[in-house]
């Protein structure tokens, strides 16, 4: 080793700076590989006798999907009570309350539905797929699938994602009809309007794009979930304390992800 | 060892291993060859870098340079399908045991059966049935891996290695965590598989008293150095100062270097 002086601060500022980007830049590339390899197991596994699992990506939709059921129902339909009063306050002032219809339908499924979604199940699944990744490379799980000549991607990262892109999609839709629901239901309240007329002026504005745009959004998060979750989980070292950091880490990584990720496609597809 | 002729050819052969972890050499031009139905021991204390040299031999790690070569094939060599073949004619017991948390032990031991073959459910069954047979763990098919004690962790995972019908059998520190009872048990298990199935078995271990009662021949490993490889009488008999310190379980003085000393010490402080 090369003895080495006392460095001054910019030196240690550019070289933290260089090895973070060097890190980001490497952990980017290994979510694509990650990726296209388990595209490449679920188009070619079945022709080299190894599928991935039908019955194991059926789990984690239960996992991901099913479960996450009743709190994307309530959740959604907060959200959308909370457009409806801030909608109506805002309106009040110009007189246009009744177009708070417009402003429910417009902003839950290009924007609200997908993201509460995307959050929800980050906080769930994304730290859940942590966890158990993590977990089981300290106790040298995945090692044991690798020397039984089971390739951990196959087996363990392609039926999550493929769970996670049929689900989060579905859920987003789910949340979509609660939310206008919850949107319709306060405007019954304060507005005194009947919520069949809220539905069909909610349908007369809503056009297959909008719709589109917000399932389009859930499924890049979906996938940004998974990966997140995945690349974080089989990093894991320095035992269960490490799992635990790992797990929090994976959320907020996933978190800012979705929202970086949603802004620039909102910019794009609005264009 | 390799140099000599042999009748057949080595199951597995380490020639000249160097491997590094960042800038430190962890391993130092190491040459090991393993034959046909042997069990071999591959001995050293914390820090030898046995554990490195096994995950090399599983290919889990890729060496700085040199080759290994499991049943006639240098894995560096190989595509990820070709590796994927030849390692399911390979089993491995894990320290912990490594068992799948999430399946019952009689679906871990299923698991290699259900990936790499297209035997019917019944038959699965009934392999499945046997391998716990071996192991002395027959009816806890449907236990989950955290209601088995250790030892039985350790067998479970065993019958999970030979599900397939191995030809080489790998063991990480079979006796780690294990009472001195349960441990001779493990011993006898690893003898008897090699009486009933001729499979070749290399163990690592740290415990003496294991690696002379199932060692046909033990290699010692300290720094990252084979120091000697040898029938468990040559081991015995070796009066190597490393040898005799790994034996007699002594606090080895590493020699300290004045300059090196202050220099760790002041280093990247202004």
């Amino acid at each position: 080793m090369v003895a080495e002086r006392a460095r001054p601060g910019l030196y240690r500022f550019t070289d933290a700076v260089g090895r973070v980007t060097v890190a980001s830049i490497a952990q980017i590339g290994y979510a694509c590989a990650l990726f296209f390899e388990s595209l490449y197991w679920l188009i070619s596994g079945p022709r080299r006798r190894q599928p991935v699992s039908l019955s194991s990506t059926a789990v984690e939709m239960m996992k991901i999907g099913v479960q996450a059921i009743p709190i994307t129902a309530i959740l959604s339909l907060s959200v959308g009570i909370m457009i409806a009063i801030q909608g109506i306050y805002t309106l009040r002032d110009f007189g246009a309350e009744a177009r708070v219809v417009d402003a429910i339908a417009m902003s839950i499924t290009r924007e609200f539905g997908a993201l509460i979604t995307a959050f929800l199940v980050a906080g769930r699944s994304g730290s859940a797929i942590t966890a158990q990744l993590g977990s089981m490379r300290i106790s040298q799980e995945i090692d044991a699938l690798q020397v039984m000549g089971i390739n951990p991607v196959r087996y363990l990262v392609a039926p999550l994602l493929i769970a996670m892109l049929v689900m989060l999609p579905c859920l987003t839709l789910l949340a979509d009809l609660m939310g206008i629901l919850g949107g319709g239901l306060f405007c019954g309240y304060e507005l005194h309007m009947d919520l069949s007329s809220y539905l069909q002026r909610s349908l007369d504005i809503l056009n297959a794009n909008d719709i589109i745009q917000g399932l389009l959004k859930s499924a890049v998060f979906a996938v940004l979930i998974t990966l997140v979750g995945v690349i974080n989980g089989f990093a894991v070292t320095g035992g269960a304390s490490g799992v635990g950091k790992a797990t929090t880490h994976s959320v907020v990584a996933s978190i800012s992800a979705i929202i970086i990720a949603d802004m620039i496609f909102t910019f794009f597809l609005n264009r | 060892m390799s140099a000599q002729a042999q009748p057949v050819a080595p199951v597995i052969e380490v020639r000249d291993l160097v491997t590094h972890y960042g800038m430190r050499r962890i391993l130092h031009d190491i040459n090991l060859s393993v034959q046909p139905g042997e069990i071999m021991v591959i001995m050293g204390s914390s820090g030898s870098g046995k554990t490195t040299l096994l995950n090399h031999m599983l290919g889990l790690t890729r060496p700085s340079s040199g080759q290994i070569l499991l049943l006639g094939r240098d894995i560096a060599a190989l595509s990820g399908t070709e590796l994927n073949n030849l390692r399911r004619q390979i089993g491995v017991t894990f320290q912990g045991g490594a068992l799948f948390s999430s399946m019952t032990v009689g679906e871990n031991v299923q698991l290699p059966l259900r990936e790499h073959t297209q035997l019917d459910e019944n038959t699965i069954q009934i392999m499945t049935r046997m391998k716990l047979e071996i192991v002395n763990l027959a009816g806890f098919e449907h236990f989950m891996p955290s209601e088995l004690s250790g030892g039985m962790a350790k067998r479970a995972a065993v019958a999970r290695a030979i599900a397939m019908d191995p030809k080489l059998l790998f063991f990480d520190e079979p006796s780690a965590g294990l009472d001195p009872v349960v441990s001779a048990g493990l011993d006898e298990l690893i003898l008897r598989l090699r009486r009933a199935m001729n499979i070749t078995i290399v163990v690592v271990t740290h415990e003496l008293q294991s690696a002379f009662k199932i060692a046909d021949r033990i290699t010692m490993l300290d720094h990252g150095q084979v120091v000697m490889t040898g029938t468990v009488d040559e081991v015995r008999a070796a009066k190597d100062e490393h040898m005799q310190h790994l034996f007699n379980r002594l606090r080895e003085e590493v020699p300290v270097d004045a300059d090196e000393y202050l220099q760790r010490l002041t280093e990247d402080i202004e």
